[in-house]
């Protein structure tokens, strides 16, 4: 007899280190990563009022170099990428034709003709097809995921934290900005940049250093109470902070419109995939847009779950769950546009049932300047 | 860690009989696996369940899960206070945030329970399987 092998997961270079942290490791679009290590709610809490330490080292990079290298980037991507000064970095599209979402990603301006790319970890292979496939002109595009782990430092005392491994001065870089530096001794790119709604940093290593960095970032930051962190709590601090993840509020058939995302969208910024359709669409109007919701009856509204107006299915839940911060059930739902907004009164399906809920602005949680 | 005085289900409820009534709560593996519960969903005073069928649910704040009832009967008290604090299931999962208490229709169906030897058994053998 045969047996079906298990499959083979992916690991970052921190797998062994998550496994002696007791973490909760769970299967994340083909990649072995931790869930949670002392508990998600916890975790969520210490992001919010201390610092957390986070592996985000299966997300994917893609870097971009030669003369060539911003007119590629400009084409495939919705942002204005003139607008980036060296040293910056752009939430930006890569979209398809038809206006859906590829994927959704970070742009850095390295050099003049040098950009880096951080993507999404189970569309690194696609998103680096999509743009080879547009280079009509010879920039060089490099799969350099290998070549980076990335650990990101999360909360209000994160930069204190960070600041003692390195002699980069971290307090003059903005938000959404980057500089080349080290940490502990090695080369590190180092942005101000996340994905739970709080100030922190991203950085961007060699993977042979990531497991000696990720115990010096723990010891640096033990004064101030840091945690390791899972995917589990940086779903909820991204959620409450409104972030979007593929998968969810974008697809291949959700455009930037649709999302919400208009600011990525500069239609006047000359020709680039997806600007015909989303021309097209923007003249026309959207027919559905994203917006956010709290329960009022009891229970929480999640992913996929269908959405009610007046007693009609009217729209679905991209993401729901607790937010912990906010301490409310929250979500994010499609809805025909001209009941998108707040205040509009909704039943989200609960297995079979019927529960209130009500639109609300987003994000839901928005941190103290 | 698990009492002796108890009966166990596969699907990680548990069940203490108290004359002709059966407190039915979560086990303390099930409540690991969870993680931190974030909602409970219970039956109401009067509902009759069945052995096997869903009883109601639990979230945790990353999932749902049904919740199996170990026994068949009349639902005659619901441990109202997890409404408001579900992450008593983390804490006590054995004790003080029990879920519903049963009036047993069929007391032979705890018979058919897994005794606490076996039921540790059972989730080390889960464990290992990992």
């Amino acid at each position: 007899m045969t047996q079906a092998a298990a499959p083979v997961l992916k690991t970052t270079a921190l797998n062994a280190a998550h496994h002696r942290c007791n973490a909760k490791m769970v299967d994340f679009g083909g990649w072995d990563m931790p869930v949670q290590y002392s508990g998600i709610l916890e975790e969520h809490h210490t992001v919010r009022r201390a610092v957390g330490l986070f592996d985000v080292s299966h997300m994917g990079e893609i870097e971009i170099r030669g003369r060539d290298a911003f007119a590629l980037v400009d084409s495939v991507t919705t942002n204005a990428v003139a607008k980036l000064k060296v040293g910056q970095a752009q939430y930006s599209g890569l979209l398809y034709e038809h206006g859906g979402f590829v994927d959704d990603i970070l742009v850095h301006k390295v050099s003049d003709d040098h950009y880096f790319l951080c993507v999404n970890a189970s569309n690194q292979e696609k998103d680096f097809e999509h743009i080879c496939a547009q280079n009509k002109t010879g920039a060089e595009v490099e799969f350099a995921s290998p070549r980076y782990a990335q650990l990101a430092i999360q909360g209000p005392t994160a930069l204190p934290t960070l600041q003692k491994l390195t002699s980069t001065d971290l307090t003059p870089i903005a938000y959404y900005h980057f500089t080349d530096g080290a940490v502990s001794g090695t080369p590190a790119r180092i942005a101000r940049t996340g994905y739970t709604g709080e100030d922190g940093f991203e950085i961007y290593i060699a993977p042979e250093q990531a497991a000696r960095i990720w115990n010096e970032i723990l010891e640096a930051g033990q004064e101030f109470g840091i945690k390791p962190c899972g995917l589990g709590a940086r779903n909820t601090l991204r959620l409450e902070a409104k972030m979007a993840l593929y998968g969810h509020e974008i697809h291949a058939s959700i455009t930037p419109y649709e999302a919400d995302l208009a600011w990525i969208v500069k239609l006047d910024k000359g020709d680039f995939t997806g600007r015909a359709a989303l021309s097209k669409q923007k003249s026309e109007g959207v027919k559905r847009k994203l917006v956010g919701f709290e329960m009022v009856g009891r229970g929480i509204g999640r992913d996929g779950y269908e959405v009610f107006q007046d007693g009609a299915a009217a729209g679905w839940v991209t993401s729901g769950g607790p937010g912990p911060t906010v301490n409310k059930n929250i979500g994010l739902c499609y809805l025909p546009v001209e009941r998108a907004k707040p205040g509009e009164r909704i039943q989200v399906m609960i297995r079979n049932q019927a529960v209130d809920a009500i639109t609300v602005p987003t994000p839901f949680y928005k941190r103290a300047k | 860690m698990y009492p002796e005085n108890f009966r166990y289900t596969k699907e990680h409820e548990w069940v203490r009989v108290d004359g002709g009534t059966g407190v039915v709560g979560l086990t303390n593996h099930a409540q690991e696996q969870l993680g931190d519960i974030v909602y409970v969903d219970l039956p109401k005073v009067g509902t009759q369940l069945e052995q096997g069928k869903s009883l109601g649910s639990v979230e945790s704040v990353k999932a749902v899960s049904d919740i199996y009832s170990p026994v068949s009967g009349e639902v005659v008290e619901v441990n109202d206070t997890l409404a408001t604090a579900p992450e008593k299931l983390n804490s006590d999962p054995h004790g003080e945030a029990w879920l519903v208490k049963i009036k047993l229709s069929a007391p032979g169906e705890i018979q058919q329970l897994l005794s606490a030897g076996d039921y540790q058994k059972y989730v080390g053998a889960e464990g290992g399987a990992h």
